[in-house]
């Protein structure tokens, strides 16, 4: 494929900060019901809700960047997206637009952040707007990341 | 059109694969029947037809190794089956090892991988030894040639005019003429003539039927037998076949017996062909030809009442099902303000509705159900030939084969038990001398069960070998760098190390096993599955595995039980009783923790909101609830709860698939208002009971030595 190639995203907020996900990852759009929380998880880990039959881990996003939970109304947003052979929730706090982008235009992330910058994968700049454009798969990197913490958490 | 006939082939080559390795499997099941001596001819026959599908279908996808390795299995079981040669266990062991062989051709041929060119060369060779071997009389040459009758009836050279008229569809079925006339030019000289009459117009041609026929005639040694055997699968469903000796046969004595055949007409023949071959015994001079022949017909008019389905079909049907279960709980919880009185048709439909899908789950459910069976029935061979290999004596007890498990995790479930059965004959199991010198009887025993318990299903593989060496497990552990030295660690404790990563006891690393990763292996495949594996051992008198593992997709009844704001569900079958406990039969012993005396026993306290990390729940256990469970290994613990919020039916979700295995929840399910609630792992809550009131002592300690 070309450079020139269009690539859509679906862009969201958390705070004033504007992240985007490839339109193809995701598989609907949902306002917040309440999770059932799963024990010793991570912050981040806002439980699991019932997607019309199926458990889905619900990921607080603004967490997952190490930053507070979420206060959650019934005015924040879940994202359901698809992982490899998952499905998995994004709580943010409202969708904001869907872009269209074309590839060349998509910026690599300055090695720069500390925290954030392992969830992006680039950052593209829309109507003077910059968008952080994520990486699902290591957003949902449950195995690695939780056992970590968790241990370290056991051990403090 | 060539893309079209790729795709399809990729498509056969698939279901080729799937059923080689049904009727491999059903060859070695029978194989193993055959080697403990239960033989009979049916037994024969049917290990014969499977192997020769397997030669068919790899003929027709052009897997020479294995066609070519197939075809000398094949004519070994015609001999043994017609009775040219005898089965003897030696023979019975080479004909195992000759399935394994095919079985590894076959996965070759899956995989696209090359085998050594000389892979199963040796078996081949003993393969082939059976047909000479076999028997000390003169094995007469042609096949189906063994009278019983002192007679010696040698079939010399005779003429055959064979007539193939395939019905339009043979070609759908998956045969091939043109493979039957190679057999048959393979059977001596042999002249063809081609009927194309049947041959519509062009325009009018179906691609995929058969119109040709062909007459052929042959000159042979071999007899009739030998013939229909190479349209042994289309006769009489696909293909017209007719069989007629011509002039006179060598021996006169046979003519006479073949003229039996000869006035038949042409439209009724396929059909009656094996039939009155199966009835010549009496009137025929062939009676050996004729009993296999008849013997394929009887078998092959068995129809299997069972059909193909894919497992993602059976899957939508549990999940829709599964829906339908919780729709109807939120239907019942909707409705349960209303009394029978008042609406008489609502609470009756409501309760049938009930019965009905519960029915309906269970009959769902049992479709992806599989008896362990399929699981156990390698175990015999393993033992068998483990004890051979190691120099130990070793006989197997197998019980509740019966019992039904998932599909996935009997598929799950073959490499861990695997491991532990050669474990068991490695490490447990004595050698005969040792075990004579211990007073014990030199033959061990292996001891593999299933059974359902507590709402899951428990896999035990015990031996009453040596058990294991807590003594060097501990040094090996010290050594390894597993365990501080000094450390204390209780029986239990050291006996739950040999499932540490890399860890591995045997002095000599063998080729059963040693190289030290069997174990973790076992541990990690179990877990996958949401199962759990524990060992108990006794020093001298063997070792016991517990492998217990949820059945999954399964509907369960629960108890629904809140503690602070959170609601979990306890498998019904783990609850003994419930009670609000006394401030005397609650105590915290120093070093100990929270117990419960209970009718004279003592029952560890475990509290779900410290566990969990649950706020707003009820700390003091005289105000809450316990809730007195059991476990698969039978220990009995003490659950404090707030309250108990009623029984229910739940369907079990899993929780890794979207996301991964949480300690102390075995699975979820959705509640009647459609929010989810966990499911506990009560055997898993006691373990971590045990590390949490562990950490907590030692921290009490810490803080009372920093003071």
């Amino acid at each position: 494929m070309s450079d020139n190639t269009i690539r859509q995203f679906i862009s969201f907020t958390i705070g004033d900060e504007e992240y985007g996900v490839d339109i193809m990852a995701i598989r609907e759009i949902k306002g917040w019901t309440a999770s059932t929380a799963l024990p010793n998880a991570p912050t981040y880990m806002r439980g699991v809700i019932n997607l019309r039959g199926a458990i889905v881990p619900i990921l607080d996003l603004r967490a997952r960047f190490g930053r507070n939970a979420t206060e959650t109304t019934p005015r924040h947003v879940i994202m359901v997206v698809a992982v490899g052979s998952r499905v998995a929730g994004l709580l943010v706090d409202a969708v904001a637009d869907i872009l269209a982008v074309p590839a060349e235009d998509i910026q690599p992330v300055p090695q720069l952040e500390l925290v954030a910058t392992g969830f992006l994968t680039g950052l593209v700049t829309v109507e003077g707007r910059m968008v952080a454009l994520l990486d699902l798969d290591h957003v949902f990197a449950f195995e690695d990341m939780d056992l970590s913490e968790l241990n370290a958490e056991a051990a403090a | 059109m060539a893309d079209d006939q790729s795709y399809d082939l990729t498509r056969f080559k698939a279901t080729y694969f799937e059923e080689c390795a049904e009727l491999l499997a059903a060859a070695e099941e029978t194989l193993t029947r055959l080697q403990e001596g239960g033989a009979s001819a049916d037994d024969l026959n049917a290990v014969f037809r499977c192997v020769h599908s397997i030669k068919g279908g790899g003929g027709a996808f052009a897997f020479e190794d294995l066609v070519h390795f197939a075809h000398v299995f094949e004519t070994s079981m015609d001999a043994l089956r017609s009775g040219r040669a005898e089965l003897t266990p030696h023979v019975a062991d080479i004909l195992v090892r000759g399935n394994d062989v095919l079985g590894d051709f076959v996965r070759a041929a899956q995989e696209e991988t090359a085998l050594p060119a000389d892979h199963g060369a040796d078996v081949k060779a003993q393969l082939a030894s059976i047909l000479t071997g076999g028997t000390p009389a003169p094995a007469p040459k042609p096949a189906a040639a063994a009278p019983p009758a002192p007679a010696p009836a040698k079939t010399g050279f005779a003429t055959w005019t064979i007539r193939l008229t395939p019905a339009p569809g043979l070609l759908k079925t998956g045969n091939d003429p043109l493979l039957m006339v190679r057999e048959l030019a393979g059977l001596g000289d042999m002249d063809v003539a081609v009927d194309a009459s049947r041959l519509p117009a062009l325009a009018e041609m179906d691609a995929l039927a058969a119109y040709l026929a062909w007459t052929f005639t042959l000159v042979t040694d071999k007899g009739r037998a030998a013939i229909e055997e190479v349209f042994e699968f289309v006769a009489g469903d696909s293909a017209d076949v007719v069989i007629e000796q011509l002039g006179d046969a060598v021996l006169a004595e046979e003519g006479d017996g073949w003229g039996l055949f000869a006035p038949m007409p042409p439209a009724a023949d396929a059909v009656a062909a094996p039939v009155q071959a199966a009835a010549a015994p009496t009137a025929g001079a062939h009676p050996p030809g004729a009993k296999p022949a008849g013997g394929e017909a009887g078998a092959g008019g068995i129809h299997t009442s069972s059909i193909r389905v894919d497992l993602d079909r059976v899957d939508r049907l549990v999940n829709m099902v599964g829906e339908l279960v919780i729709t109807q709980a939120m239907l019942g919880q909707q409705a349960s303000g209303f009394s029978i009185e008042s609406h008489p048709e609502l609470v009756q439909g409501l309760q049938e509705l009930s019965h009905h899908t519960r029915e309906l789950q269970e009959s769902v459910m049992a479709i992806r159900a599989q008896p362990v069976k399929a699981l156990f029935s390698r175990a015999p061979r393993l033992v068998r030939d483990l004890s051979t290999k190691l120099g130990k004596q070793a006989r197997l007890v197998m019980s509740g084969e019966g019992t039904e498990v998932d599909k996935t995790v009997i598929e799950q479930l073959s490499d861990p038990l695997t491991h532990l059965i050669r474990n068991s004959l490695d490490h447990g199991i004595e050698s005969p001398e040792e075990r004579m010198a211990n007073g014990k009887p030199a033959e061990g025993t292996i001891h593999l069960g299933a059974e359902h318990r507590s709402g899951r299903v428990i896999i035990q593989v015990s031996d009453d070998g040596k058990g294991i060496d807590r003594k060097r497990v501990l040094e090996k552990a010290i050594e390894k760098g597993l365990v501080d030295r000094g450390a204390q660690m209780t029986d239990e404790q050291i006996d739950q190390m040999i499932f540490a990563p890399g860890f591995s006891t045997a002095a000599q690393v063998s080729d059963v096993s040693g190289r030290g990763v069997g174990m973790d292996v076992v541990r990690r495949n179990i877990q996958d599955v949401g199962g759990r594996v524990v060992v108990q051992s006794t020093p001298g008198q063997g070792s016991r595995f517990i492998l217990s593992l949820p059945l999954t997709l399964a509907v369960m009844d629960g108890m629904l039980v809140a503690v602070g704001n959170e609601r979990y569900v306890l498998p019904l079958t783990n609850i003994v009783e419930s009670l609000r406990p006394t401030a005397q039969q609650a105590r915290t012993l120093v070093n100990v923790g929270d117990v419960l005396t209970l009718r004279g026993d003592y029952i560890r306290l475990i509290r779900l909101y410290d566990l969990f990390g649950i706020k707003n729940a009820i700390t003091d256990s005289t105000r809450g609830l316990v809730v007195v469970v059991e476990t698969e290994g039978g220990d009995r613990i003490g659950l404090l709860v707030d309250e108990l919020l009623g029984q229910q039916q739940v369907v079990i979700k899993s929780l890794d698939s979207n996301y991964r295995p949480v300690e102390g929840i075995s699975a979820a399910t959705i509640l009647g208002d459609g929010r989810v609630a966990l499911i506990l792992d009560v055997g898993a809550l006691r373990i971590m009971g045990e590390r949490l009131n562990r950490a907590q002592v030692e921290a009490a300690a810490a803080a009372q030595a920093a003071e």
